[in-house]
């Protein structure tokens, strides 16, 4: 007989703590501002990542399409599985001395696991971790960038 | 209640009436490639064989070919719901091998980025398992609410995952000017969302009937098979790397250690609960008095180990993680092991699953909190 009044109890204990559980789910129900679900392709254009996101690598240029990179290759040497490679070029300056400058800057985003240790270790602060995101695309090849725009140079007053 | 049946059979000869079933390696309750053999007879569980290596990435090799700060951001890889506690491991074993003292700055940040990061894998684990138990409206409020503690990752080191966020030396950046802020305000938040929790799941009737004696570890067996973690304490075992062998700040505060007695899954899940309240109060001891200074001590070029063997443990979000280097001297260790919690946690799984019904396997897993990657490495 005791059983059977802990069995119908057990029963009445469940429901309550069902309907407890459900007072809380029942509480978000009536509250959707509450709710923080962000719809995302619709909000692309008011999206902001926090500034110190990190995307991809970048190296920003100026105006007059100049970049800091030196060509020193520690980016290259820092990272862990080969994303950055660094094609340098020599080429003869006013003063009639040969120099080593920077003639292609690979990036292979596919490769890039984002852990910013090229950043950490450029000196120049040539390269900078981007905000873009949406890196899907049809074409593997389309993974590999140059970073140094066409045409670009290094800026005035980067040390060597 | 669950029923325990005494009549399992432990030959290994499969009966006429036993048949074998995979659970895995794709299945949403084994929470990653992890394939589990199991004899049946009925529902009941005879033997569970955890098959492994499905996920087997070779980290420990990949770390020979690479440099120390360069091995730090493969430890995320590994286990991912703890990645700041793999990579602080690694960054302590370092500096105690070079007998570097970091700046105090750097040790309070690095234990209020542990606590938010077992926080964030606590939360994770309870919405997981209460999806494993049938309760999905839990997978919803605990990723929302984690989502929280991404954003203050994200802010502070640009990631929200792969954390890569210690480096030997420090941290890579100052915490964001917000940290403090932030996390102040999400404690706020999850003091009142934790109860909720409790109402949601801890306290119903059918969730408790599923793990109350369901899966009892014993203190012994727990000792014997290197269970460390909530799952260890959960039995009795107290095992706290941050209590006996403290690192980072932890000297520094006042916290306790959270013991279960039963060893059952409810009481795992009870312990992981309790962590979650004491995250939150050593979050708050530190928050307020992170020192000034540097958040980095310069290092040279090329870190190079002296020749020898470093060991280093900290307390991930599943237990004890180590580190054990073994360096030649050179720029690139000679041999990288990582003693992994959820290794020696799996393989209790037969001695404690068999004579259970199948579900109740479930709930088991569920409350070890299982993160493959960790295991497999």
């Amino acid at each position: 007989m005791k059983s059977f009044f802990n069995y119908i109890a057990e029963i009445f204990s469940g429901v309550w703590t069902l309907l407890t559980g459900m007072k809380v789910t029942a509480k978000y129900f009536f509250t959707p501002w509450k709710n923080v679900t962000q719809q995302y392709p619709e909000n692309r254009d008011t999206l902001v990542m926090y500034d110190r996101f990190r995307g991809e690598v970048i190296m920003p240029h100026n105006d007059n399409n100049e970049h800091k990179c030196t060509g020193c290759g520690l980016c290259e040497n820092a990272c862990p599985n080969g994303s950055i490679e660094i094609i340098s070029k020599s080429i003869v300056n006013e003063e009639g001395k040969k120099k080593r400058i920077i003639d292609q800057h690979i990036y292979h985003l596919g490769m890039c696991t984002f852990c910013n240790l090229c950043v950490r270790a450029c000196p120049s602060d040539a390269i900078v971790m981007g905000q873009k995101f949406e890196h899907a695309h049809w074409d593997r090849s389309s993974f590999t960038k140059v970073l140094n725009l066409p045409g670009s140079k290094i800026m005035e007053g980067i040390k060597e | 209640m669950a029923e325990f049946s005494e009549k399992y059979i432990v030959t290994d000869e499969i009966k006429a009436d036993e048949y074998l079933v995979n659970i895995g390696p794709q299945h949403p309750s084994t929470h990653g490639v992890l394939r589990l053999l199991t004899r049946l007879e009925g529902e009941i569980v005879h033997n569970v064989e955890p098959h492994i290596g499905y996920i087997h990435s070779g980290i420990e090799k990949m770390t020979e070919a690479l440099s120390y700060p360069q091995i730090v951001h493969l430890t995320d890889r590994m286990d991912y719901l703890s990645a700041h506690m793999n990579n602080e491991a690694v960054c302590l074993c370092v500096e105690n091998a070079l007998q570097v003292e970091v700046p105090e700055r750097v040790k309070y940040i690095r234990t209020i980025f542990d606590e938010l990061q077992r926080l964030a894998s606590h939360q994770l684990w309870w919405c997981a398992s209460g999806m494993d138990l049938g309760a999905l409206t839990a997978f919803f409020y605990g990723l929302r609410d984690r989502e929280d503690i991404l954003d203050i990752f994200e802010e502070t080191c640009g990631a929200r995952l792969t954390l890569n966020y210690s480096v030997p030396g420090g941290v890579m950046f100052d915490i964001h000017p917000n940290f403090q802020k932030s996390v102040k305000a999400f404690i706020t938040k999850f003091r009142k969302k934790l109860p909720e929790y409790d109402k949601l799941l801890t306290d119903n009737i059918i969730f408790q009937n599923r793990t109350k004696g369901v899966g009892v570890l014993s203190k012994e067996d727990a000792i014997a098979f290197g269970v460390t973690g909530p799952t260890g304490r959960a039995s009795g075992f107290s095992c706290d790397v941050r209590k006996h062998h403290p690192y980072s700040a932890y000297p520094y505060i006042k916290f306790d250690e959270k013991m279960g007695t039963d060893g059952d899954s409810f009481m795992r899940w009870k312990v992981r609960m309790d962590e979650m309240w004491e995250s939150m109060n050593i979050i708050e001891q530190l928050i307020d008095n992170i020192p000034e200074g540097d958040f980095a001590v310069k290092m040279k070029g090329v870190i190079k180990l002296p020749e020898g063997e470093f060991y280093q443990r900290v307390e991930s979000a599943r237990g004890e993680f180590g580190v054990y280097i073994v360096s030649d001297g050179k720029k690139n260790p000679y041999r990288v092991k990582f003693r992994s919690p959820g290794f020696s946690n799996l393989f209790t799984i037969n001695h404690i699953a068999k004579g259970w019904k199948i579900a109740d396997l479930v709930a088991i897993m569920a409350t070890f909190d299982l993160v493959i990657p960790d295991i497999d490495r």
